[in-house]
């Protein structure tokens, strides 16, 4: 167990008088949303909340929390889906959402310049205002750039465009004893030894206070055109995906939803879905910049489909039409949450050709353990998003089906050659996963590189790595 | 039964602007897409066609030539013929043109038991082109119908939203209707049915076909409305922030809803 110290009434005046104390709130009268993140079931109350305005009060309070042997857990919106921002030892909670200026859009770099605390969406918003692009599309679009940093997000995009790392040009980062070092920059590519600023990217605040972050933006495609694809079964569905992804068009995006998930999604949002009438459904997308570039690459890929023996392909190309599809889409997640009373998350990533062999695996699943999982996600880059619902059953009972359903979900991962998070992170709750997965030699580089950062292990403790996962 | 369907290309996005000095709408550019409130009166016709036997649905447009893409859409979604209205001496026309020159084109290629129309477009936003359609054909006419309860070969029974009541109302055929948003799901277009529908012809008909051949009928000779000027709204961002106990929030926020008319008590 880590022997971190407790914050102390001269602690809680040295930051009062750092930052005032507006923003600089003593644990006890912390908002309750703070203590916690969108679905890990951990809650932790912080001693201190602090929310800095500028990186030199980040490297204030690291110098400071570094010298008194303070824990502390950087947190953007709290939008995760794993306990990252959860602060497990107390200590300080580092709010940088805050921190939220955008500071310079360089058109001739194709670069934007902003503060860790921006939002994701305004981030959007700002560049393609101006005919610009910043291509992940986490589904979380109220999540902070920093948070999408710190887990290397990936969204829906990833097939066609990557994920965030790939639009991460430089960063300016706290380390863990107050230092700031800026990482990367506006160069395109780069030689100059380890990269950390990829290292940093993932790193879920374990190694550094991202508070300053350069972004790699590209040309906003002009146009965009959906394909939703009906088939018989779901595995028909899943597996054109390979035959799509070889093919000559790239779609931006390749989805699968089952019919049950769009009937939750419907009943969650009050309004209907254009088309219901298959089991299973492929949804993607094509961008590009002239009508004909963009037909082209749709009439190839719904001939495929249709090979494939999909029932149809049919065509979303205006604004009213796409709002029809994606607001569904985009309500997933909150409509197995209300179909439900609590739920758990598996986010594993496995490559592409073995996604359908994963979601069979997990309809098995769900008969021996007798628990309903429901599942949609990503069929063109291979995650999955599959939830176990834990609906009427007992405390003792859910615990025990979710372990078990998770640990084979995980071992089956394994054997697939998957990893075990595709978008979301380690945090807390998929530590014990990720020991499995990586084994104890790339374990043990892990945890010497947490140290060389943060030899006294003050940064977000307790994540991704830690030598002692139980808290 | 033969239903006919109105169809109108806007521009496809709902961001055009206006040129501050000229008044004249900003196209340049900007892709065309089929009205959406007209989807709704689409979806309708093929409601209507699955639910009563030996029925054919045709889409009729006025436009220029590129607005033949939109029947190709109509086809694409299940409509069986389409047909479209373009000429020169077409150009320029205001709501009462628009609807002449429509209900010469729907009685050259009619007789319709039942025509269906959007509530209003998104370019025009009169809404008027519906009623004055069914005039000039001395039909009768139900506007804003939110749900269709029956329709046989003699009488349609619909329920109209109206400002202030909701009316239902049983009418002899033939009739025109305009449908409002939400009145079924609009489907989507269809990719076998695109391929399967690619070859199918659109019947153009321009003004010399027309029963009535007068071209000072048609057109801005025919239209009796003049645009003074078009500018955009004026907008504002005014803000004011309100602090208090959520009881105290709560209380001033309804009497401020009710104060400017959002909230009124029912009697």
């Amino acid at each position: 167990m880590n022997d971190f110290n407790k914050l102390d009434a001269a602690d809680m005046a040295f930051f009062q008088q750092l930052c005032g104390e507006k923003r600089a709130v003593p644990g006890a009268t912390v908002n309750d949303d703070y203590c916690h993140d969108e679905l890990a079931g951990i809650h932790r109350r912080p001693e201190i909340l602090l929310q800095p305005a500028t990186t030199d009060e980040v490297a204030a309070i690291m110098r400071y929390a570094s010298a008194h042997r303070l824990p502390v857990t950087p947190r953007g919106q709290g939008t995760g889906l794993v306990g990252g921002a959860v602060p497990l030892y107390g200590g300080i909670l580092l709010d940088l959402s805050g921190m939220n200026r955008i500071l310079e859009l360089d058109e001739a770099n194709l670069t934007l310049t902003v503060e860790s605390g921006v939002l994701l969406m305004d981030v959007i918003k700002f560049v393609e205002e101006k005919g610009l692009f910043y291509p992940p599309d986490p589904g979380e679009k109220s999540a902070t750039i920093g948070g999408n940093i710190n887990t290397n997000a990936g969204g829906m995009r990833a097939v066609k465009y990557g994920v965030t790392r790939d639009y991460v040009r430089g960063l300016e980062v706290v380390l863990a004893d107050g230092r700031v070092i800026e990482l990367g920059g506006k160069v395109v590519k780069t030689s100059s030894g380890y990269s950390l600023k990829d290292l940093l990217v993932g790193s879920e605040g374990t190694l550094g206070v991202v508070t300053k972050v350069i972004l790699r933006l590209l040309p906003l495609p002009r146009r965009k055109l959906s394909l939703l694809v009906p088939f018989p079964t779901l595995d028909q569905a899943i597996d054109t995906v390979p035959q799509i992804v070889k093919s000559r068009t790239i779609p931006t995006a390749v989805e699968f939803m089952q019919r049950e998930v769009i009937l939750a999604a419907e009943q969650f949002l009050g309004r209907k879905f254009p088309d219901k009438s298959a089991d299973a459904y492929l949804l993607l997308t094509f961008d590009g910049n002239s009508r004909e570039e963009i037909e082209q690459s749709y009439h190839e890929v719904a001939e495929i489909c249709l090979a494939a023996g999909a029932i149809d392909a049919f065509i979303s190309n205006t604004e009213e039409r796409n709002e029809a599809i994606w607001s569904a889409r985009g309500a997933f997640l909150e409509a197995i949450k209300a179909s439900t009373t609590e739920l758990d998350e598996c986010d594993v990533v496995v490559p592409r050709k073995n996604v359908g062999e994963f979601i069979r695996f997990t309809h098995q699943l769900q008969q021996k353990h007798g628990v309903r999982i429901r599942s949609f996600g990503h069929a063109g880059d291979g995650n999955l998003h599959v939830y176990v619902l834990r609906d009427q059953l007992a405390q003792a009972d859910w615990e025990a089906k979710l372990t078990a359903v998770f640990a084979e979900m995980y071992a089956m991962a394994r054997r697939l050659d998957g990893k075990v998070s595709g978008e979301h992170g380690i945090g807390y709750a998929k530590e014990r996963y990720l020991s499995d997965s990586v084994g104890p030699d790339q374990l043990a580089l892990m945890r010497g590189i947490k140290a060389v950062f943060d030899p006294a292990g003050i940064l977000n403790p307790g994540k991704i790595c830690a030598a002692e996962s139980e808290v | 039964m033969k239903i006919g369907v109105c169809l109108k290309q806007v521009p496809g996005t709902t961001k055009v602007e206006v040129d501050p000095q000229t008044g004249v709408l900003k196209r340049d550019g900007v892709d065309a897409k089929l009205n959406p409130f007209d989807l709704y009166a689409l979806e309708t016709a093929l409601r209507m066609k699955a639910t009563v036997p030996d029925t054919s649905v045709c889409a009729v447009t006025m436009g220029p030539p590129q607005s033949e893409e939109i029947i190709r859409e109509a086809y694409m979604t299940g409509a069986d013929d389409g047909v479209i209205l373009s000429d020169r001496r077409f150009a320029g026309s205001d709501v009462l043109a628009t609807s002449w020159t429509l209900s010469q084109g729907l009685t050259l290629v009619g007789p319709f038991d039942l025509i269906i129309c959007g509530k209003q477009t998104t370019d025009g936003d009169t809404a008027q082109v519906g009623a004055e359609l069914a005039e000039f054909l001395g039909i009768p006419h139900l506007c804003n119908v939110t749900a269709i309860e029956e329709l046989n070969e003699e009488f349609l029974t619909a329920v109209m939203d109206l400002p202030g009541h909701v009316q239902r109302v049983k009418v002899k055929l033939p009739c025109l209707i305009t449908v409002e948003k939400g009145i079924f799901e609009p489907r989507l277009p269809s990719f076998r049915r695109k391929l399967a529908t690619a070859d199918r012809p659109i019947r153009r008909i321009g003004l010399d076909e027309l029963p009535d051949r007068e071209a000072r009928h048609y057109g801005l000779d025919g239209s009796p409305t003049q645009v003074a000027r078009i500018f955009p709204p004026e907008s504002n961002q005014v803000r004011e922030t309100w602090t208090g106990s959520g009881r105290e929030l709560a209380d001033r926020a309804f009497a401020w809803l009710k104060e400017h008319k959002f909230l009124q008590q029912e009697g």
